[in-house]
């Protein structure tokens, strides 16, 4: 009823309930005890102690031990109105709408059904005449204060005040006196406003900040009278996770600024897909109107998201409605790229393959990315670099960790989120993977879990980290080895990914090693950040060798040696830490294909543009950090007549008359038939399993061994800063960039420092400074800031005015520079 | 400056010492923010969340509930007038009324001086002694439009200093806990150490 979990489409897992209760005298077995229902009806079976037998409106039912009433009932088709109650939130009894009657044996009560759990023999009356009255006069109550501006307000038609005061409302009120007036709308933060005429004070916005988030930014002020949701003056709700809020709230007090005004629910069109922002891939379900995506709503995975979404997930939908985007392919003419039919594209594309095949053979062409598309895409673009022969490929550029990380004894999130002890080695989650870090935030706030960070600076798990080991670039491995008595134990997971990207990925490879040196049992999450990276790795895409990865690739275009370079969505310009390097390879390429939906620096250069229909506009499989496959919706019509990857594959695997299967696929489903049939770790993976199994299908692990890496950083000059180079989660990747609400939310530029390392160099907040690497200078200013241990210097990745990636060199163990006030 | 001083924040950190959880020492640091300032400042508020460990926005949530937390400049003397039914019977609405007159500004606002706030008030407890008042909370029994002037004119004089501080001031006497009394951070799951009483020592200056 209410659109939360309205849009958490039908088969509801009851566990939902149970897991984001276990605090309230749960006990940990509650995912079997689902399973076990069925077991106890069998004859002379043990009387299960984890069923407790209630009478539900009369009816027998059997609750689980722990259960809420609220939530014992919906399971078994009782809706109890509520607005306060979230099933992954604690029960707070805030709006008193659940009361029903309940009698424990002292006559039946009326109570709040979201703040009792179930006891044998209790009977619960749902629709008493008493529970009835109750329930009409809370709505009486709650619709006192109440504006009802329902006709302009864009909860209208989705709201569970105005849905549940229809269904359990008196219909009339009693009162006639002066409601209470705020001014409407006020901005709580860039993309969330607040309208406190509306709010009904159900403290799930609050709960959510504090909770789930660890954001304790809103909280109810001025309580009694003109209680309100309101944020310190000065100090906006700037959470990561700030539209979850929009989302959960009840009434239409909480809006987001890009969706605002968009449409009205009932003109939505809503289809279940997966986030492939980042490769947490969080469920979502994609609304439009009028083919024009409007909205991304979380939905309750349990494997995965738990309903929440990050913002920048939830909001980048913008990009996909961006005039910048490639309407048309392009090819390159005296006046520069020019719009052309998708023949005359592909056949410039098929004749720049067949020419450099024919000036340097399968050698000479590389192939960059996959990571942004779906598991066909890449697979089809691997099929046809299989067939053609070309070696030198990969879905990353440098900016990720080794693909034989993907071979190693693999956790899942669950695993995870439930692990003793959680060995944090590289990134900062928070930042890169922020829905992963609301499951270890809360591991280790509400679960037992231990964690262990090891990085050179600050993260946004360290608040929450029993052991911090901070080290200096390139020392990791030093480091795990010192501390190896903190990763013992049975139930270790290690989630590694690269924290640092003016760092060699085999410094954070040493240190891994190293982990699994010390607890050879320790399970592993890989926290690689792009999209669709670890399917687009595993089928396909993966390099044979360290001399073929992306970083090669682009040396050997570099160097000249290559006759093509095909960019299937990569913009090396942006992607790749050492820019330097990139732009290099750009020119040194002979020829160009670039495969992108937007435009970006790196298609300017192509020679052939192909348009590619994006996120939303496609369908296909995605696959996520632990490997589990989803399936996405093509909710609207590509823009132009751009296409999928998979397609202009296909399509050129028949004009150049390649072997396989790939000339033989006609649809998406045929090409992932072909990766279920073709990619061993993807035999289950099959279209008919997808379609079952609502939280997709964890596709297998390729057992293998860790490609050897030696820490080769030695010691850093006292009079140098060692610079680490991290993710922030707005930076000016296209998804982001082309997305107006958030590309705004980019912190920008700067060189962070120690503020007593400030003073130490004479220098003041804000002032420019001079960073001297080995390869280049840089000029940044400087920012204060704690997070950074001294002696280190902290750059954020790709931003704005960035100058910081020329310093990079992707051959380098670690970058120190010598910075200087100008 | 109205962050918490020097001598403050050294105060600030034996009151957090007190407490088993940081936040809990919240009451009594906004406590001592407006006995600093005579109200409590949003610098002050920030500085007691680094302090404490929490946010801005808990701290504004949890003072903005208390009626006696100002968040707005008040006068060194806050007068309250009590309007609820046995004062209102004696006549308060006509004492409200001269106090306006008499100081000048309407009842909810501050003299230009930054001496005198007038504010309405709910029974002070005091209904025999009706209609009442107090300054800085410090009662005013029986109060007439003529007593209502010499009080003003003698808080003004400062005939009153003695018995009347500055708006904010909990107290002349500050109650010293000595080290090995504090509570300290015991577990607070762990209940078998019963609580650490505390002598009160009144009038041990500190
Ligand atoms: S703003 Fe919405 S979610 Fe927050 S307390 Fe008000 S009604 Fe509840
Ligand atoms: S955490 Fe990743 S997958 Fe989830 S909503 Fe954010 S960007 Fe999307
Ligand atoms: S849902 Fe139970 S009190 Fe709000
Ligand atoms: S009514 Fe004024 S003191 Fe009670």
């Amino acid at each position: 009823m209410s659109s939360d979990e309205s849009n958490a489409t039908e088969p509801v897992d009851a566990t939902h309930d149970d897991a984001g209760h276990a605090e309230q005298g749960e006990e940990v077995a509650e995912q079997d005890v689902a399973d076990d229902v069925e077991a106890a009806e069998e004859p002379a079976a043990e009387p299960d102690p984890n069923i407790v037998p209630v009478t539900l409106n009369g009816r027998e039912i059997e609750a689980h031990k722990g259960e809420l009433v609220i939530a014992a009932a919906e399971r078994h088709d009782a809706y109890i109105p509520h607005f306060c109650y979230h099933p992954r939130m604690k029960s707070v009894g805030m709006c008193r709408q659940c009361l029903v009657e309940v009698d424990t044996g002292r006559g039946m009560q009326l109570q709040p059904s979201c703040m009792i759990t179930v006891s044998p023999e209790m009977k619960i009356e749902t629709e008493s005449p008493t529970a009835k009255r109750a329930q009409e006069g809370m709505i009486e109550l709650l619709l006192a204060n109440h504006p009802l501006d329902c006709p302009v307000c864009d909860k209208g038609g989705e709201c569970p005040l105005q849905d549940q005061a229809y269904s359990h409302g008196p219909g009339e009120s009693r009162y006639v006196e002066e409601k209470r007036h705020f001014e409407k709308p006020i901005p709580i933060s860039d993309l969330v406003l607040l309208d406190r005429e509306r709010c009904i004070l159900c403290d799930r916005c609050t709960r959510f900040a504090d909770e789930v988030a660890g954001d304790k930014l809103i909280h109810f002020t001025q309580r009694g009278n003109q209680t309100q949701v309101m944020t310190f003056p000065d100090e906006p709700f700037a959470s990561y996770f700030s539209g979850n809020t929009v989302q959960i709230c009840p009434v239409g007090a909480l809006t987001a600024e890009p969706y605002r005004f968009k449409a009205r629910p009932w003109d939505l069109t809503a289809e279940e897909s997966t986030c492939t922002t980042c490769s947490v891939g969080c469920r979502v379900v994609v609304q439009s109107s009028r083919d024009e995506i409007l909205r991304y709503q979380g939905v309750d995975s349990d494997p995965v998201n738990h309903g929440w979404l990050c913002d920048r997930g939830r909001f980048d939908f913008e990009a996909v409605n961006s005039d910048l985007r490639l309407t048309d392919p392009l090819v390159k003419t005296e006046a520069g790229l020019t719009p052309t039919s998708w023949n005359a594209a592909l056949n410039g594309a098929a004749r720049l393959i067949t020419d450099a095949l024919a000036a340097g053979g399968p050698d000479s062409i590389g192939l960059l990315g996959g990571a942004r598309g779906t598991n066909e895409d890449a697979f089809a673009w691997a099929q046809l670099a299989d067939a053609l022969g070309i070696t030198y490929r990969d879905a990353q550029l440098g900016d990720g960790l080794p693909a034989s990380i993907l071979g190693l004894n693999r956790a899942t999130i669950d695993e995870a989120a439930s692990a003793s002890t959680i060995v944090l080695l590289g990134p900062d989650i928070k930042e890169e993977l922020p829905v992963l870090y609301l499951r270890l935030r809360d591991a280790a706030v509400e679960g037992n879990s231990t964690i262990v960070e090891i990085s050179s600076v600050d993260t946004g798990l360290t608040r929450y980290a029993k052991h911090s080991l901070r080290h200096q670039p390139g020392l990791q491995a030093d480091t795990v080895q010192r501390n190896s008595e903190l990763l013992t134990g049975d139930d270790v997971v290690v989630v590694v990914g690269r924290g640092n990207l003016a760092e060699s990925p085999d410094e954070t490879m040493a240190a891994l090693a190293a982990v699994l040196d010390a607890n050879p049992n320790a399970k592993v999450l890989p926290a690689l950040r792009r999209g669709n990276v670890v399917g687009a790795l595993s089928v396909g895409m993966a390099p044979a060798d360290d001399d073929h990865d992306g970083l090669a690739t682009l040396r050997a275009a570099a160097d000249g040696k290559l006759e093509l370079l095909i960019l299937l969505g990569a913009d090396p310009l942006n992607d790749c830490p050492d820019t330097g390097l990139a732009r290099r390879a750009l020119a040194g390429a002979r020829r160009v294909i670039s495969i992108d939906t937007h435009r970006s620096e790196s298609t300017q250069l192509a020679d052939v543009v192909l348009a590619a229909a994006a996120y939303g506009e496609k369908s296909g499989t995605t696959t996520n950090i632990e490997g589990r496959v989803t399936v996405l919706a093509d909710k609207v019509t590509t823009t132009g007549t751009a296409r999928p990857d998979w397609m202009m594959a296909a399509e050129l695997a028949l004009m150049l008359d390649v072997d396989g299967d790939l000339v033989n696929v006609s649809s998406v489903d045929d090409v992932t038939a072909a990766i279920a049939a073709e990619v061993p770790a993807f035999a289950d993976v099959t279209p008919a399993a997808l379609v079952a199994e609502r939280n997709g299908v964890l596709a297998g692990v390729v057992a293998g061994t860790l490609s050897d890496a030696v820490s080769a950083a030695g010691q850093r000059n006292s009079y140098d800063h060692r610079l680490v180079v991290g993710r922030k989660l707005y930076d000016r990747a296209i998804g982001t960039a082309m997305s107006h609400s958030i590309a705004k939310l980019a912190p920008g530029a700067a060189i962070h420092l120690h503020p007593l390392d400030i003073d130490a160099l004479g220098a003041s907040v804000g002032d420019d400074l001079q960073l001297i690497g080995a390869q280049a200078t840089a000029i940044l200013p400087v920012a204060a800031n704690h997070a950074v241990p001294r002696g280190i210097a902290w750059a954020p990745f790709n931003q704005d005015g960035s100058v910081i990636e020329t310093l990079i060199d992707a051959t380098a163990s670690v970058t120190d520079v010598k910075i200087e006030v100008i | 400056m109205s962050r918490l001083n020097d001598s403050n924040v050294l105060l600030a950190h034996e009151i957090i010492e007190r407490y088993p959880r940081k936040k809990s020492a919240l009451i009594p640091l906004l406590h001592l923010s407006q006995e600093q300032n005579g109200w409590v400042t949003p610098e002050a508020m920030r500085h007691l969340a680094e302090l404490l460990d929490i946010t801005p926005a808990e701290v504004i949530g949890t003072a903005t509930f208390y009626e006696m937390f100002k968040f707005e400049p008040v006068g060194k003397y806050v007068i309250n007038v009590c309007q609820t039914m046995s004062c209102a019977l004696l006549g308060s609405d006509g004492l409200m009324h001269h106090a306006e007159q008499k100081l000048g500004i309407k009842a909810g606002s501050t003299t230009e001086d930054g001496m005198f706030t007038l504010e309405p008030a709910e029974c002070q407890a005091a209904c025999t002694e009706a209609p009442t008042l107090q300054v800085n909370y410090r009662h005013r029994y029986r109060v007439t439009n003529d007593s209502f002037d010499q009080l003003v004119d003698d808080l003004r004089a400062g005939n009153l200093d003695g018995e009347i501080p500055p708006h904010g001031t909990l107290g002349r006497n500050r109650q010293h806990i000595p080290a090995e009394k504090f509570v300290g951070a015991p577990d607070p799951d762990d209940v078998s150490d019963g609580p650490v009483w505390i002598p009160v020592s009144v009038g041990d200056d500190s």
